[in-house]
């Protein structure tokens, strides 16, 4: 097949139209979240005072740095599915729930505390946490990777790994749910290594899984 | 150039709204552009500048099965740049090459530079025979018997439809073994 005649080949297809990249990544992440849930509700569960934990203003931040998380490494995302985007414009953005999650620190600081540092930031949690995390996640990744096929990045690593931060910001904000552990020493430690752990597994897997 | 450029843009935008034929003419004015960079990535390699067109045939599959990465409201030519330097360093690197491709290759690029290339069976012959029969069919009736959709369905007694998607998953397998290969 000469050059011509796949141009007149392509052109015959000009009718066929993808679905939005967006569009894509979303019916792949709700196709896998089931997947995710089940693992959730099998294994882990709501914790049983999540009534009186809502009040705790800590409990709140977990969901606010792990959706802001979630929200962000989605426009990321979106974003690097261009060609000829990078993270230089954009890459920012994966700052807010790290900066939430500063503030938080700094906030739990100036507030009299019962317990150690240390003791706050180890927690008793931190395995089911490091565990459930990746776990919960891995699911999704996969749908991720899947809708994001229909993009073309310049670098199908970082997108992977940034698949991978939207992944974990999902399954982290379920896991929330279940995790007794409040204090944004012990998010910042354990979700934070859980989060990066799902990243590089993103960056492997969207390496090749990315590809154009 | 400017001006080059802000007619492939408005180009692509009639494509994208259903132009057939804007399409073929976007794609026939990329062409040389492509090749000229092609080639001259080529032989900044140390690589046989023949080759080019297997490079060439590369990008505009991309082009084709990418363009719902295209912001409509952005100029074409960045996008496209960027594709076509992204299958040229894939291309290089296949052929065991580490080298640094300038964007600027492209955006510099004058057509008509370059003479059209002598008919050589391409990389994307090679990968049509291992295509799935009816893909096959599709794809060599309208590409190599110029035949249009509507005579292509009628030959294999098959729907305008059926046409259709045997025509976008021939393209869209012809890309996959291509990289994969």
């Amino acid at each position: 097949m000469d050059t011509d005649q796949l141009i007149r080949t392509l052109a015959a297809d000009n009718a066929y139209r993808a679905r939005p990249i967006g569009l894509a990544l979303m019916l792949a992440l709700l196709a896998a979240a089931p997947v995710s849930l089940l693992i959730f509700f099998a294994e882990l569960g709501v914790r049983p005072d999540v009534m009186t934990a809502m009040h705790n203003p800590f409990f709140d931040l977990k969901f606010a740095v792990t959706l802001a998380l979630a929200a962000s490494a989605i426009a990321v995302s979106l974003h690097l599915s261009r060609p000829e985007a990078s993270l230089r414009s954009f890459g920012w953005w994966l700052l807010i729930p790290a900066g939430i999650l500063v503030a938080a620190i700094s906030g739990e600081m100036m507030m009299p505390q019962r317990t150690p540092m240390m003791t706050r930031l180890i927690g008793k949690n931190s395995m089911a946490c490091m565990t459930a995390i990746p776990a919960m996640s891995l699911p999704l990744l996969v749908g991720a990777l899947y809708g994001l096929r229909q993009g073309a990045p310049a670098r199908p690593a970082v997108a992977g790994a940034v698949a991978g931060l939207l992944c974990a910001g999902l399954a982290a904000t379920v896991y929330a749910s279940h995790c007794t552990d409040d204090s944004p020493l012990f998010v910042a430690t354990w979700y934070t290594l859980a989060t990066a752990i799902v990243a590089s597994v993103g960056a492997l897997m969207g390496k090749r899984a990315l590809r154009y | 150039m400017r001006e080059r450029e802000d007619e492939w843009t408005d180009l692509m935008r009639s494509a994208i709204s259903g132009d057939d034929a804007a399409y073929h003419r976007l794609l026939k004015a990329i062409t040389p552009v492509l090749r000229a960079a092609a080639r001259r990535g080529l032989a900044r390699a140390g690589q046989p500048v023949d080759q080019s067109e297997d490079i060439v045939q590369d990008i505009l599959l991309a082009v084709h099965l990418k363009r719902q990465t295209w912001d409509a409201n952005a100029p074409f030519a960045p996008w496209l740049f960027a594709i076509a330097r992204n299958k040229l360093i894939d291309a290089l690197r296949r052929r065991g090459k580490r080298i640094f491709v300038n964007i600027d290759d492209f955006a510099e690029t004058l057509p008509g530079e370059t003479p059209e290339p002598t008919a050589s069976p391409s990389e994307v012959t090679a990968q049509l025979q291992a295509l799935p029969a009816r893909q096959r069919d599709v794809l060599q009736s309208i590409a190599v018997d110029s035949a249009s959709i509507k005579d292509t369905a009628a030959k294999f007694s098959m729907t305008e439809g059926a046409v259709r998607v045997a025509l976008h998953r021939g393209l869209a397998s012809l890309t996959t073994k291509l990289r994969d290969r």
